[in-house]
C-alpha cells in the first residue's frame, strides 16, 4: 500500500506544481515574503521567542492545506478523472491517504520553509552578533501544531471534497467551516461574562504553558483522527460514482 | 461458464426507482471485440460500472475474468483497463506524465514502463509530443492517449465506453483503426459500448443490443442482419400485377403480407424460410421473373427495428 500512496502523492505533487507554475505561482511567493520576511523583520526577536509563532504555524499550515485540498476529489470529479482513477487497481485507502498526505506535506513544508527563512531577517536585523534560533520547546511546538493543523484541514477538506460537486462548492464549504472554527471560539470567549473570562485567564496562567500546548496539540490530533475515520467510512467507490 | 470472459446472470441495478439495468444475462467469449449497442440512457455505462465492481448489483451476479464482481472487484480492476466517455486524463500534466502515473499504478518497472510508453505513443503517432501538456491537445489526440493509458498494463479485458463520441469523422476513423490494430496486436478482449452502428459493424465480432436496461438481441453483426434480412423478399418481373399470384402467396402460412408495386411484388415473411418454393410458385403461375432479392438490412436497420419492436 505504501508504494500506491507514494504513487498518488507523486501525481498530486505534479498537479500542485503544475497549478502553482500557472496563474497561481505568486501565491506561495507572497506567502513566504509576508510570513518569512516582512513580519519577522517587523517583529524581531519576539518572532522566535514568543509562543505566538506556535499559533502562526498551526494557522499557516491549515490555511495552506485549505488552498489545495478542496481540489482533491471535487477537482477529479469536475475534470472527469475520478471514474478512471476509481476503475484502477488502487485501493480506497491508498487514494485517500495519498491525497491527504500530499496536502499535509505541502502545508507543513511551506510553513517550515517560511519559518526557516524568517530566521534570516530576524538574525540580520536583531541578532546583535549572536545567533537567534527557535528554542527547542517552541520548535517542537511548531512541528506539532503545524502537523496537527495541516492534518485537521486535510481530513476535513477531503471529507468536504468527497461530497462536493465542484471545486468551488468545496472551497466555499471549507472557508465557512474554517471561519466558524476560528471565529466561534474567539467571539464566544469575548461574549462570556467578565467573571468567567477572568477565571479562564487565571486558570491558563496557573497551568504550565508546555502542558497547554501539549493538550492543544493532543486535542487537534484527536480531531484529526476522528475526521480521518469519518472520511475513510465515507469513501465508497459506489457512492462516489453515483454522486 | 469459465470459457467466457464476461458472464452475467440476471444482472440488475436500480438508481432509486429507476431500473438502469434489468435482468441482464450475457456471455462474452475471450479474444473478441464485443459491441454493446443502445441509445443514450439504455444502461450501457451502468453495465460497465457493474462489471468493474464500481457499482453493486441490486440483483443478480456478474463474473468477469472468472472473478465475482461483488466480492473480487479488486481482482477484476487489476486485470482490466477502462476508458469511459470522458478521457480521464490529467490535463495539467504532460502526456508522458499521464502514462507514467498509470504505469506506476499498475506497478510496471521503470524500464518496462518507459519501453511500453514509447511503444504505445510511437504506435499512435504521439511520441514526439509526449512532453506537451495534454490540455493543449485536440480531442482526437486526447482520446488516442487515453487508449494508450488503457492498454498500458496489457490488460486481459478492456472496457471502452463510446470512445469515438465527439470526434470528427476522420479522427473517429483513425481511432477505430488504431483500436482494431491494437486489439489484434495485444490479443485482448474488448467490451465496446457505442451508439455508432457503423463502428460496431466494422469492429465487432459479437454484438449485443440493449434498451431500457434489457438485452434485446445478441449475435454477430452478420447473424443479426441475416435474422432480419430474410424476412422481406422483392420479386421483379412481368405478370406480377394479377390478383391470382398475390392470393396464392397470401394463402401460405409463412407469408404475413404481400404488396404489389407496378412490376414488383414485396413479400413480407413471418420467419426465416427457404424462399426457393415461393419463387417457383410465382414462375409456375405464369410470371416472368427478372430479379429476386432478399433485402439486406444494415446493422442500423436491425437496431432500429429492434427499438421499434420494443416500443
Amino acid at each position: 500500500m505504501i508504494s500506491d500512496i507514494l504513487t498518488v502523492m507523486w501525481k498530486e505533487g505534479k498537479e500542485i506544481m503544475a497549478y502553482l507554475s500557472g496563474r497561481s505561482k505568486l501565491s506561495p511567493l507572497i506567502f513566504v515574503s509576508v510570513f518569512g520576511l516582512f513580519l519577522p523583520f517587523q517583529m524581531g526577536k519576539i518572532w522566535v521567542e514568543s509562543p505566538m509563532v506556535l499559533v502562526y504555524s498551526g494557522w499557516a499550515a491549515l490555511f495552506l492545506v485549505n488552498s489545495i485540498i478542496a481540489d482533491s476529489f471535487a477537482g477529479e470529479r469536475e475534470r472527469y478523472t475520478l471514474e478512471t482513477l476509481l476503475a484502477s487497481r488502487l485501493s480506497d485507502r491508498s487514494i485517500l491517504f495519498g491525497k491527504i498526505l500530499v496536502a499535509v506535506v505541502y502545508g507543513c513544508g511551506m510553513t517550515w520553509l517560511s519559518l526557516l527563512i524568517a530566521l534570516v531577517p530576524v538574525n540580520l536585523m536583531h541578532g546583535q552578533g549572536g545567533l537567534l534560533l527557535y528554542p527547542l520547546t517552541v520548535g517542537s511546538g511548531i512541528v506539532g501544531f503545524s502537523l496537527a493543523g495541516a492534518g485537521l484541514a486535510a481530513s476535513a477538506g477531503v471529507l468536504i471534497s468527497l461530497r462536493a460537486a465542484t471545486v468551488r462548492q468545496a472551497q466555499q464549504t471549507l472557508s465557512i467551516t474554517t471561519m466558524l472554527l476560528l471565529f466561534v471560539p474567539v467571539f464566544g470567549v469575548q461574549a462570556l461574562p467578565y467573571g468567567w473570562k477572568a477565571r479562564i485567564v487565571e486558570a491558563l496562567t496557573a497551568v504550565d504553558a508546555t502542558r497547554v500546548v501539549i493538550a492543544a496539540i493532543g486535542l487537534l490530533v484527536l480531531l484529526d483522527i476522528g475526521l480521518l475515520a469519518i472520511a475513510m467510512a465515507r469513501f465508497k467507490r459506489s457512492r462516489l460514482i453515483s454522486d | 461458464m469459465n470459457d467466457y470472459v464476461i458472464c452475467t446472470d440476471n444482472l440488475t441495478h436500480d438508481f432509486g426507482s429507476l431500473r438502469a439495468v434489468d435482468h441482464l444475462s450475457l456471455e462474452v467469449p475471450g479474444g473478441i471485440i464485443f459491441g454493446f449497442l443502445g441509445p443514450n440512457g439504455a444502461g450501457k455505462t451502468t453495465t460497465i460500472r457493474l462489471l468493474l465492481g464500481l457499482l453493486e448489483p441490486t440483483e443478480g451476479h456478474a463474473r468477469v475474468l472468472g472473478f465475482d464482481s461483488r466480492t473480487l472487484a479488486d481482482e477484476i480492476r487489476l486485470h482490466s483497463g477502462a476508458l469511459f466517455e470522458h478521457s480521464g486524463l490529467y490535463e495539467r500534466l504532460s502526456a508522458e506524465d499521464n502514462l507514467e502515473f498509470y504505469g506506476r499504478i499498475w506497478r510496471l518497472g521503470t524500464k518496462e514502463r518507459r519501453t511500453r510508453i514509447e511503444e504505445l505513443l510511437t504506435h499512435l503517432g504521439l511520441w514526439e509530443r509526449r512532453k506537451e501538456r495534454v490540455k493543449t491537445w485536440s480531442r482526437g489526440m486526447k482520446q488516442k492517449l487515453a487508449v494508450a493509458r488503457t492498454l498500458l498494463h496489457r490488460p486481459a479485458l478492456v472496457f471502452l465506453d463510446e470512445p469515438t463520441t465527439g470526434l470528427d469523422p476522420m479522427a473517429a476513423a483513425a481511432l477505430r483503426d488504431d483500436l482494431a490494430a491494437l486489439a489484434a496486436h495485444e490479443g485482448i478482449t474488448v467490451f465496446l459500448t457505442t451508439h455508432n452502428l457503423a463502428e460496431a459493424e466494422k469492429l465487432c465480432g459479437l454484438v449485443g443490443v440493449i434498451r431500457q436496461g434489457q438485452l434485446l438481441a445478441v449475435g454477430s453483426p452478420d447473424e443479426l442482419r441475416t435474422s432480419r434480412s430474410a424476412r422481406r423478399l422483392e420479386i421483379t418481373g412481368r405478370g406480377l400485377g394479377g390478383e391470382k399470384i398475390a392470393a396464392l402467396l397470401r394463402a401460405r402460412p409463412e407469408i404475413t403480407a404481400v404488396e404489389q408495386q407496378n412490376n414488383r411484388l414485396v413479400v413480407e415473411l413471418g420467419a426465416i424460410v427457404d424462399t426457393a418454393p415461393l419463387v417457383s410458385l410465382v414462375v409456375n403461375n405464369g410470371a416472368e421473373v427478372e430479379e429476386v432479392r432478399k433485402k439486406t438490412a444494415s446493422l442500423e436497420e436491425v437496431f432500429l427495428t429492434l427499438m421499434e419492436e420494443e416500443k
